[in-house]
């Protein structure tokens, strides 16, 4: 006669390495045996989890155990503590893992009820409505990103500056990712010329400024986005004021003058720069992260004279152009506010239409740069935006 | 002989062109060799003390030239110069 279902897990559970939750505990802090980091999985079903999970914990349930581990825990030599409500599921899904090859697979004893009943630290996430957890159900799907990366989209605030080429398309997938708040700076109204790249705007909203017609789309798109609208030109009287407080900024201004300023007080406040500019059949980005990796007086100490920096106005760009870079922004936004993956820092991506080719160049912090290599307390409201023959380059430009 | 990528800003330059073979045994001589080729291309490279301009930017392969040996850092056959303006369209 074959054992019943409760000896086969007791046989399974002996083969299984247990361990306490005081150990886990410690080893979560730093201060275990010595055995080096643990990735501790949650295997528990999403309901359980949404009612409190232990900080520090990858959630992969067990129904999806052999698709998602690889991802979750791509070396199989690293130590791995399972856990689920009492240690029965988690003991059955180490098992697996060893079945898989993973090395060195603890199951936690007594489980998620044990460690909450010691008084142990736990995280209850945030309370998703169903929409939103319908909205952004296959961004929880992907671990890289899961319920923790979208409630940090949720509660992420992203400035773009321009509602134009590159604007248009970053803030409506930004607005359909979940970026809880959206500022846009932009002076100009919908022109009939813009609606060959600037995909936000209409038709019928020719005449209306961009602001406007841009928060209707991300609205209409996500009504839970809170979008914040300046509806005037980026200066030096008003950049402090605008970018305080935003986690990250795009670039996609059209003038040069405006990538000084921007470039110079966003060192200044310490924010994040996803940085984009177009022409013709050519795509430039990089992301700047002030005193991290190189800002933009690193990459370009000076800007070209003005007849080596025509516009897209005076020489044109190819529609699609803006919609492939400002995706690629809107790609590291998502990736800087989650942490996902490595962000395009000290790189720089020239992509070039005609060809089909994506070229990377590596860009360094400059030692003697007039801005980033000062402290940020050291760099006066006076100095930003000013480069050397700025008056001249304005009236060149026109 | 290196590759010189051409950027869209120069182009008219270089007669539309969008790559060209140069020779040369470093940067200097490779992009002087550009500029006698194509003349026009010489003032918007070098300024008048023959130095590289400052608003260009010149990588060998994928590296500043600014971090290696400037306009002195010696080219191999098959590498590849990127001259790289900045651009400012949004």
């Amino acid at each position: 006669m074959s054992p019943s279902v409760a000896e086969t897990i007791r046989q399974i559970k002996s083969q299984v390495a247990q361990v306490d939750p005081s150990d886990v505990r410690a080893a979560l802090n730093g201060s275990g045996n010595g055995s080096g980091p643990i990735a501790l999985i949650d295997v528990r079903e999403n309901e359980e989890v949404a009612r409190g999970f232990i900080p520090g914990s990858t959630h992969v349930p067990k129904s999806y155990l052999e698709t998602r581990i690889e991802s979750a825990v791509p070396d199989q030599s690293q130590h791995v503590v399972l856990y689920c409500a009492s240690g029965n599921r988690s003991a059955l899904a180490a098992k697996t893992l060893q079945d898989l090859g993973y090395e060195n697979v603890e199951n936690m004893t007594g489980g998620y009820t044990l460690w909450k009943d010691r008084g142990y630290p736990v995280e209850v996430p945030r309370a998703m409505t169903a929409e939103q957890r319908e909205r952004y159900s296959r961004h929880m799907l992907v671990p890289e990103i899961g319920q923790k990366g979208q409630e940090q989209l949720l509660d992420a605030k992203v400035l773009l500056l321009g509602a134009g080429g590159l604007g248009s398309p970053t803030a409506l997938y930004l607005a359909a990712a979940g970026v809880g708040t959206i500022g846009i700076v932009d002076d100009d109204v919908v022109d009939l010329s813009n609606l060959q790249r600037q995909v936000i705007h209409t038709t019928d909203r020719i005449g209306t400024p961009k602001v406007d017609s841009a928060e209707e789309s991300m609205k209409a798109l996500n009504p839970g986005v809170n979008v914040v609208k300046y509806q005037k030109r980026l200066d030096a009287s008003n950049i402090m004021e605008i970018i305080e407080g935003y986690d990250v900024i795009v670039d996609g201004v059209d003038n040069f003058p405006t990538r000084y300023l921007l470039n110079d007080a966003s060192v200044r406040l310490q924010i994040p720069v996803v940085s984009a500019s177009i022409l013709g059949f050519d795509g430039q980005l990089s992301v700047f992260a002030p005193y991290e990796g190189p800002c933009y007086r690193c990459l370009y100490p000076v800007p070209p004279p003005a007849e080596l920096a025509p516009s897209c106005g005076a020489n044109g760009v190819l529609g699609v152009l803006p919609g492939t870079m400002g995706l690629l922004q809107a790609t590291e936004v998502v990736k800087l506010i989650t942490g996902a993956g490595e962000p395009l820092i000290g790189r720089l991506l020239l992509y070039e239409a005609l060809g089909a080719t994506f070229t990377e160049l590596k860009v360094r912090r400059d030692p003697e740069c007039a801005i980033c290599s000062r402290p940020p307390e050291e760099i006066a409201e006076e100095e930003m935006g000013v480069f050397p023959d700025y008056e001249a380059f304005c009236a060149a430009a026109g | 002989m290196a590759i010189v990528r051409i950027p869209p800003v120069l182009r008219p330059s270089t007669g539309g062109i969008k790559e060209v073979d140069a020779d040369g045994e470093n940067v200097g001589d490779v992009l002087r060799s550009l500029a006698d080729a194509h003349p026009a291309t010489q003032a918007q490279l070098f300024a008048a003390g023959g130095e590289l301009n400052r608003y260009v930017n010149v990588y060998l392969n994928d590296e500043d030239v600014r971090v290696l040996d400037g306009l002195d850092t010696p080219v191999g056959g098959g590498d590849v110069l990127v001259i790289l303006p900045a651009m400012a369209g949004g």
